[in-house]
């Protein structure tokens, strides 16, 4: 079955690749290209050097942000789901910024923050952190009424209850939160790349689509691409690594 | 040992969650050692009828749960864990997670936890209910067993009238609709007890005859 999995993909990869192939030969270089060609002008960008200068500016920006939006979300989360006074005082804003369209807050950031990297850490923040709490906010409130009442009964303090009850129980909601945030983050990160200074792999996607250079063009667009998928696969693993009595339950579905 | 008896629904769980403190009660008060009972106590500890184990914890991390709370030396701890869950039946399986044990390990692991932390009373809240009826029986002679080793007073709710005789020095029957104390019967079978000779016993199925017209009316 899972061999069978994996040759229908490989097929499809095949067939997809094929025809882009023959039908991006046949089209003007300016307006498409074809994957011989993004594949030899991802080896020279790579090779020179320009791609992993660029990326690594991508993920530095990334990487502050999740840091930050961990950070702050999941406290965050965890307070509004345990203390109502807290998410009846809260709330609203928090539920007004998750629904605005982050672009929109950008110029103020500009103003508030600069050009520079830490505008972009705060513009890719803002895209992150709300999934993240609302994520954890919905886990903790869906910890099991039965083990809340353990804790009680054994005389738990609320910091412990956190640590033994609160955060493990709600680990598989925060891990789904922060593989949503890594798709907005990335969003956010070219949104910051190419209304801030302009820099990373924005930088790249604007230089190559100004100068007409499509093969080029797709090199960042690829390297995107490839990075989501990566550091969603990433965030699982690292769940079931921090999780290990989810294995089974992950093994079944 | 205490068993209070009587129907879904007559308030059997709920009167034990108010000796334990869970729930503050509308009217009337619960005295332990005749102090009130206000909240949760660190004495007073509950087995739960849904055992009530922490997934993501080890079953040794899972019995020394109420000694971490209360602050205990590590080196008390690993005592303690190693000597209930042996008395439990359980050594060798301490790192094993609680989907990797059956209901009836899972229920073992859960009066492990409870008795660790040296309760003065021990509640017990339909904890053989969700096993399997030879599962069940097995633990109700581990029960008696260990608690002729440890003895405890303890508080146990059941629905089973059989359970209710083999385990229990007084049955509390209780009625629903309203929830009321009928009757506070007396068992009176010798210690130890064999649950085929308690199943056989004349004094016991007159007991249970009469607890049964009890129920009914």
């Amino acid at each position: 079955m899972r061999r069978r999995a994996v040759a229908v993909r490989l097929a499809s990869l095949a067939v997809v690749l094929t025809v882009w192939e023959l039908y991006g030969r046949s089209v003007n270089p300016i307006l498409f290209t074809y994957p011989t060609a993004v594949a030899e002008a991802f080896g020279e960008l790579a090779g020179s050097g320009e791609l992993g200068a660029y990326l690594g500016q991508s993920l530095q920006v990334l990487a502050y942000a999740l840091l930050l939006a961990v950070g702050a979300g999941i406290p965050a989360g965890v307070l509004m789901a345990r203390f109502r006074t807290v998410e009846l005082a809260t709330d609203l804003y928090v539920n007004a910024l998750y629904s605005t369209p982050m672009v929109a807050l950008v110029p103020l950031i500009v103003l508030w923050f600069g050009f520079k990297v830490p505008a972009k850490v705060v513009i890719v923040f803002l895209f992150m952190v709300f999934p993240i709490l609302i994520n954890t906010e919905q886990g903790v409130k869906n910890v099991d009424r039965g083990l809340l009442e353990v804790a009680r009964s054994f005389c738990s303090t609320e910091p412990r209850l956190w640590r033994d009850l609160v955060l493990p129980a709600a680990l598989p909601f925060i891990a789904a939160g922060v593989r949503l945030a890594i798709g907005r983050g990335l969003v956010g990160m070219v949104i910051a790349e190419f209304y801030t200074s302009i820099s990373g792999l924005g930088y790249m996607i604007v230089r190559y689509a100004n100068a007409f250079e499509t093969a080029k063009l797709f090199v960042p667009i690829v390297t995107l691409m490839v990075t989501g998928v990566l550091l969603m696969n990433g965030a699982r693993a690292l769940e079931l690594w921090l999780a290990p009595w989810q294995r089974r339950a992950a093994r079944e579905t | 040992m205490v068993c209070l008896l009587g129907p879904s629904g007559c308030g059997k769980t709920t009167l034990l969650r108010v000796v334990d403190g869970l729930i503050v009660p509308d009217d009337g008060e619960v005295t332990i050692g005749g102090r009130r009972v206000t909240g949760p106590r660190p004495d007073v500890a509950m087995v739960f009828q849904q055992f009530g184990l922490f997934p993501w914890k080890r079953l040794r991390q899972n019995v020394a749960y109420g000694l971490e709370l209360r602050g205990r030396p590590r080196a008390e701890i690993e005592r303690a864990v190693a000597h209930y869950t042996a008395l439990v039946g359980l050594g060798g399986f301490e790192q094993a997670y609680p989907y990797q044990l059956s209901g009836g390990m899972q229920q073992r692991a859960g009066l492990a936890r409870a008795l660790a932390v040296n309760p003065s009373i021990l509640l017990m809240d339909e904890p053989f209910g969700s096993l399997d009826a030879q599962t069940r029986e097995t633990l109700q002679e581990e029960l008696a067993r260990i608690l002729a080793r440890e003895p405890k007073t303890v508080l146990f709710v059941t629905h089973s009238i059989d359970e209710a005789i083999f385990l229990g020095d007084r049955v509390v029957v209780m009625s629903s609709r309203p929830g009321r104390v009928r009757e506070i019967l007396t068992v009176g079978l010798p210690r130890p007890r064999d649950l085929n000779q308690v199943r056989a016993d004349a004094h016991a199925i007159t007991l249970r005859a009469h607890i049964w017209e009890e129920l009914r009316r």
